[in-house]
């Protein structure tokens, strides 16, 4: 019920914008992520994106984990 | 797909879980909050690749699973009345009420739409002027917002016949009711992800200073998962228990505070009733006063009669964590997923659900 997915976005007009979700294209609200730009992921859910995905953070996440991995290994 | 292939890699999984292995000592009992991490969990065999000292227990996070009765009759109430269009994402549609659920009812001839989004019930309402469309207003933090986002636009485009049943639900209060229930001992909770996105992580902070709980706000890939739980392990361990965000791509401490603003713009804290649980003060939302005729509850005049509770059904203790699934005779038997005797067997997320697609172990 809480699921909310990674999609790109494509472009953006108003409050709507274009994303593409494992290759299908379709229109969401972004009322609630006015900060959002072109070529960010979004999480979406129910149509509306609730938040724009931080790509360094998760970056940062996996090197961490990697770095667990060499540190283990 | 990206953000989600890279946190199902198996290799990074396998340190993980050797980490938890080894740092894990004394024997913890984790709550996993939200049933999409119950999937998580059941899914990929979580709970057999940890370690005999980290216990998992299910949590009340379906926001289908904790609808009382009561309000599902209201639901269908609703949709009997004449000229009603009741708009409802699908997962409520099977749902067992008192006497009989939306699906049924709809085939005796109530107008039952299955909708995706808030914006497609707003869609049916403008093309059906003449006809009231009520929008079944399930879920948590994470929808809230949404639905919040709905009636702003029904205000702005003078949309007269839109419709909200408010049953929607908070998740801190109803985590500190079972914590003060003392029923269920926790060392950790898994916090869900996608309702801090909305909230951020610092709501929890009562459970780490008040009761002693480890947090951590987790995403919903295997990986996100098992970090989460070497998180719990490792604050357990050193006897810190405090709020720790693992979904850091997804979730800042401080939530997303525009969808916050437009939730407390459109509602106001009520106290809300859970299933198995009770009824919660302030863990519910109602319209406000300036949004009250978008309150289907205010107007209609509905009566949908006396509850009665499914027979031998579970549901109640497992959304506790005080039993599980398997503790039911009907599992598997008299309830099943095309024939589910209560909620916890109709969402794609309730643990009786999870347990039969995924397996019981
Ligand atoms: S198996 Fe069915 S009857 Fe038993 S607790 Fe789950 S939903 Fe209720």
């Amino acid at each position: 019920m809480c699921l909310a997915i990674p999609a790109l976005v494509k472009s953006i007009e108003g409050n709507e914008a274009e994303v593409e979700l494992g290759g299908i294209s379709r229109k969401i609200s972004i009322l609630l992520t006015p900060e959002v730009k072109v070529g960010d992921y979004v999480l979406l859910h129910t149509g509306y994106a609730i938040n724009v995905i931080d790509e360094e953070e998760a970056m940062e996440t996996l090197e961490l984990l990697t770095e667990m991995a060499s540190m283990e290994g | 797909m990206r953000f989600i292939d890279e946190f199902r890699n198996a290799e990074l999984a396998r340190v993980v879980i050797d980490r938890i292995h080894r740092r894990s000592k004394r024997h913890i009992r984790l709550m996993e909050f939200c049933g999409g991490h119950t999937v998580t969990i059941l899914k990929h065999g979580i709970r057999q690749l940890l370690p005999p000292t980290v216990e998992m227990l299910s949590g009340p996070g379906c926001p289908v699973c904790v609808t009382a009765n009561a309000d599902l009759d209201k639901a269908i109430a609703l949709a009997r009345e004449p000229g009603v269009i009741i708009a409802t994402f699908g997962d409520m549609l099977k749902v067992p009420g008192s006497y009989s659920s939306l699906q049924k009812v709809r085939a005796d001839g109530a107008d039952v739409r299955v909708v995706y989004s808030t914006l497609d019930a707003l869609q049916i309402a403008r093309e059906n002027p003449e006809r009231a469309v009520v929008f079944i207003g399930i879920g948590f933090e994470t929808t809230a917002p949404t639905i919040a986002a709905s009636v702003l636009q029904a205000e702005e485009e003078g949309i007269k016949n839109y419709y909200v049943l408010s049953m929607h639900k908070l998740c801190p209060p109803v985590i500190k009711a079972l914590l003060n229930s003392g029923e269920v001992r926790l060392d950790g909770l898994i916090c869900p992800g996608h309702v801090s996105a909305i909230i951020g992580s610092r709501p929890w902070g009562f459970a780490a200073r008040d009761y002693g709980i480890a947090c951590v706000v987790s995403g919903f890939e295997p990986l996100d998962v098992l970090q989460s739980v070497a998180m719990l392990v490792e604050q357990l361990e050193k006897g810190e228990p405090k709020v720790e965000i693992a979904y850091r791509r997804g979730v800042r401490p401080e939530g997303n505070l525009r969808a916050q603003e437009l939730m407390n713009a459109v509602f106001e804290p009520s106290p809300a009733n859970w299933r198995g649980i009770g009824v919660v003060p302030e863990s519910g939302l109602r319209l406000r006063k300036e949004y009250q005729r978008f309150d289907a509850e205010l107007s209609f005049d509905i009566d949908p009669g006396p509850t009665l509770e499914p027979k031998g059904c579970l549901c109640g203790d497992i959304l506790r964590g005080v039993k599980t699934p398997i503790d039911c005779e009907l599992f598997g038997d008299a309830c099943t997923p095309e024939h589910p005797v209560g909620p916890c067997m109709v969402s794609s997320e309730g643990s009786c659900a999870s347990y039969y697609h995924y397996g019981t172990l």
